[in-house]
């Protein structure tokens, strides 16, 4: 019924390789879209916009930074929180130590881009180790970050150990002056935020249909074999830790900016890219798409049932006893998961829209 | 019959939620972002134990703060920083109502609010603790730390060692290491204590712990090789116990080792042992049943099988008695207000009331908390207000502290200068426009 290829006929390679072959698919997509774009700042609450949406935002950005790294290229990486934290700092500081016209897009990419050149440099054992003691290596980038930014005080502006982010680093060329609008309100944070995922997504979307994402798939799948057929495997493996570490970058300056307000190293201990991994590897490694319905599991999970617990037993068990609660069903209902489906959410994604495809007669 | 079971649960669902209490008129909420579970645990129980049985109390004994029920509603934080920004955005409003202040016990979580606090006229409250320029209230007028700031905690402990070693002149040629938490919390002080020791001449290192210090061998190892004279303890949770075990086995004397305002509580010096004989720490508010309004809470609550605390036996414990001591000041906050806005008072008004606070003996005694509470006087230009603290010394024999000092007061004038150097950095970094404290249509506004 829904998801049908009926009636639509392939006529030209340039259609075969549009994002979405399916009329229905590209409908819901830009309806999707649409609602997220104009309808959901106007209906949803603070409370939506800044302790839902945007963190799942800049948790997606980074789970899918790990994803191109740990999913598509198949490099093991335990370094993400390390690399959002020099993300969100060098964004930091070039909004701090630029001239008036910098702004904050901008200084998120360059920001990214050397966060991206860090991935690098951390991404070098990659050539020559593989596997769990790459995990190794790239747990140095996390212990890294946190000792350097806590080392060199400059860059956290000489503060304490916190600093508040400033409004007016959200201002874009001026908009919010010349129009009097409020550009730090959670509102204009949720749309800055949900430009700059629907950016990524879309360009890591395209990079992986492109020889490029196939080189990274096939270094993944065997590095010998992709060698010799031809495949720069160095080349291949490096440019694949910049452009994860500038997702991870990128989703750090969103973390600190559009969801915390306030730039910290506590932020980026090591349990956040467990969290992180946990998010990639849930949604289902190798898949977009997935990060995203991952990060929305894993953040949501422990929300959704405290809330539960609040509604339904109005405060008559301890919250000492929910959140128990809650860890356990979330650890089975993830040993669960992943038995039942190695693939993650992504796969059971794709399951469920073949199914749909060929509902209600499946025979 | 699973159709069935689901809509009995959907029906049962609904029901539940349609007999929900609707707030109503003549109660006031406030939000209790508590943290039961996790490593800090000891903390949060008895923290917003000793809070919420404090608002029982007046619930039950005078109908509430002015006449207003209080009603509340606790959030799990697990002392994580984003849990607590998703508590404080799901509890700033509740049934209608809004939040009159937030407490998070966190420094993390606390600092995470200060400029979203502001924003929603929410003031944002941290007792004994917090980020230090947050003092400044005419730069940050909806964040309050009342008690004692991390400078005065530190310039007090130094001064309390100059009193170990005979006056501050002996403190010269001496040596100080700063144990500390790795946390914003814990590397708060760190300048502060070098500052400190370049006053008074003696030299200082700062030794940092890992989060959760469950294993500090080797940090005692490097403090072994440097010798010092005083180690002074800015541990929270596990890490205190630890800290004293390790300690005395590297043969560090116990009683050169000063631990500070978190590193005070009877769950840190019990799992310790024999080893804690002889501890000492500060305290801006005396361990046991110390004040008539906590015997008025056993007799009311404890003996009639009520109070949060599932142990009994930390009735009187630091932190549930830091818990009544912060009721004590948040509910006198309210009516502060009450007394100048009347009885349904907004966030905006109590954030007034917090910066008009006049805790003085007559009014400790007249709340039965005096000997519990120290006197507090807060203002614009001071959300502190405290400014000095005692000292107790840990037992074994008889499980129990006991005094070791009087008041000492703190080093204002050496902190003033760096608190306010902070406060012009914040002023210049984060787009702050500074109240001005001594035009008093300014300083009496309480929506700012």
């Amino acid at each position: 019924m829904i998801y049908r290829e009926t009636g639509t006929f392939i006529t030209s390679y340039l259609e075969d390789r549009k994002l979405f072959p399916i009329p229905f698919d590209k409908w819901a997509m830009a309806v999707f879209m649409l609602f997220m774009i104009f309808v959901v700042p106007f209906i949803a609450s603070d409370y939506w916009l800044a302790a839902h949406l945007i963190p799942i935002l800049a948790y997606g950005t980074a789970a899918l930074g790990l994803n191109l790294l740990t999913g598509m290229t198949g490099q093991l990486s335990l370094g993400t929180a390390g690399f959002m934290c020099f993300g969100a700092f060098f964004t930091f500081n070039i909004m701090l130590r630029s001239p008036e016209w910098m702004n904050l897009p901008l200084a998120m990419v360059l920001a990214g881009s050397v966060t991206g050149v860090i991935g690098i440099i951390f991404g070098l054992p990659s050539i020559r180790i593989k596997g769990f003691y790459l995990l190794v290596s790239t747990l140095a980038a996390q212990y890294f970050a946190l000792w350097f930014f806590r080392s060199y005080p400059y860059f956290l502006n000489y503060a304490t150990a916190t600093v508040t982010l400033p409004d007016h680093h959200f201002d874009l060329f001026g908009i919010g002056e010349t129009f009097d609008v409020d550009m730090a309100s959670f509102e204009a944070k949720y749309l800055m935020s949900l430009g700059i995922v629907t950016a990524l997504a879309l360009f890591a979307k395209n990079l992986m249909r492109s020889a490029t994402g196939r080189n990274f798939m096939a270094v993944r799948d065997m590095d010998i074999a992709a060698s010799v057929i031809g495949i720069p495997v160095i080349r291949t493996k490096m440019l694949a830790f910049f452009v994860s570490c500038f997702y991870c970058g990128v989703g750090g300056a969103l973390f600190c900016y559009a969801y915390l307000q306030v730039l910290g190293i506590r932020t980026f201990e090591m349990n956040r890219s467990f969290e992180i991994l946990f998010m990639a590897i849930i949604g289902g490694l190798g898949s977009i798409a997935g990060s995203f319905y991952g990060t929305v599991l894993v953040y949501e999970f422990p929300i959704l049932f405290s809330w539960a617990g609040d509604y339904l037993f109005k405060g008559a068990f301890d919250t000492a006893v929910v959140d128990n609660v809650a860890k356990i069903t979330y650890g089975i209902l993830i040993i669960a998961l992943l038995i039942r489906e190695p693939g993650g959410l992504a796969a059971l994604w794709a399951t469920a829209k073949q199914k749909l495809r060929t509902w209600p007669f499946p025979h | 019959m699973k159709t069935k079971l689901w809509i009995t649960g959907l029906a049962m669902a609904t029901a539940m939620s349609a007999t929900a209490p609707v707030m109503a008129e003549g109660e006031v909420y406030i939000p209790m972002p508590v943290y039961r579970v996790g490593p800090y645990a000891t903390g949060g129980t008895g923290y917003f134990g000793g809070i919420i049985d404090y608002y029982t109390l007046m619930n039950m004994t005078e109908g509430g703060v002015g006449g207003m029920k209080i009603i509340w509603n606790e959030c799990e934080t697990n002392y994580n920083d984003q849990k607590g920004v998703e508590c404080y955005h799901r509890q700033k409003e509740f049934q209608g109502k809004q939040a009159l202040f937030f407490d998070p016990l966190s420094v993390g979580i606390s600092t995470s609010l200060v400029a979203q606090g502001r924003k929603d006229k929410i003031a944002i409250i941290a007792v004994n603790h917090g980020r230090t320029e947050g003092q400044r209230g005419d730069v940050f007028p909806y964040y309050f730390m009342p008690g004692i700031n991390t400078y005065d905690e530190h310039s007090i402990i130094t001064a309390y060692i100059g009193e170990l070693e005979g006056g501050m002149e002996n403190l010269a040629g001496k040596k100080i290491v700063l144990l500390f938490h790795g946390s914003t919390y814990g590397r708060e002080a760190v300048e502060f204590t070098h500052m400190l020791c370049e006053k008074h001449n003696c030299s200082s290192e700062a030794i940092e712990v890992p989060h959760p210090g469950n294993e500090q061998t080797s940090q005692w190892l490097k403090i072994r090789r440097s010798k010092p004279d005083y180690v002074v303890l800015r541990g929270w949770g596990v890490m205190n116990p630890v800290a004293m075990q390790t300690g005395v086995r590297m043969g560090f004397p116990i009683s050169n080792l000063i631990g500070n305002i978190w590193s005070n509580d009877d769950g840190d010096v019990k799992p310790a042992g024999s080893s804690a004989n002889g501890y000492q720490a500060i305290t801006t508010h005396p361990t046991g049943r110390v004040a008539t309004v906590i015997d008025e809470i056993v007799a009311k609550l404890y003996d009639q099988g009520q109070g949060d605390l599932e142990d009994k036996s930390r009735i009187g414990s630091n932190y549930w008695n830091l818990g009544v001591m912060a009721g004590v000041i948040h509910l006198e906050a309210v009516r502060v207000a009450q007394a100048r806005f009347g009885a349904d008072v907004n966030s905006a008004q109590v954030r007034w009331g917090f910066e008009n606070l006049n805790l003085d003996t007559a009014r400790l005694t007249e709340l039965g908390a005096n000997g519990l509470v120290p006197e507090i006087k807060t203002n614009c230009m001071d959300h502190v207000g405290g400014h000095q603290a005692k000292f107790m010394r840990w037992v074994y024999a008889e499980t129990k502290w006991e005094v070791a000092s009087d008041w000492i007061d703190g080093d204002v004038e050496l902190s003033q200068a760096i608190i306010d150097a902070k406060a012009e950095n914040a002023i210049a970094n984060e787009g702050i426009t500074p109240r001005d404290c001594n035009d008093p249509a300014q300083r009496d506004d309480f929506d700012v």
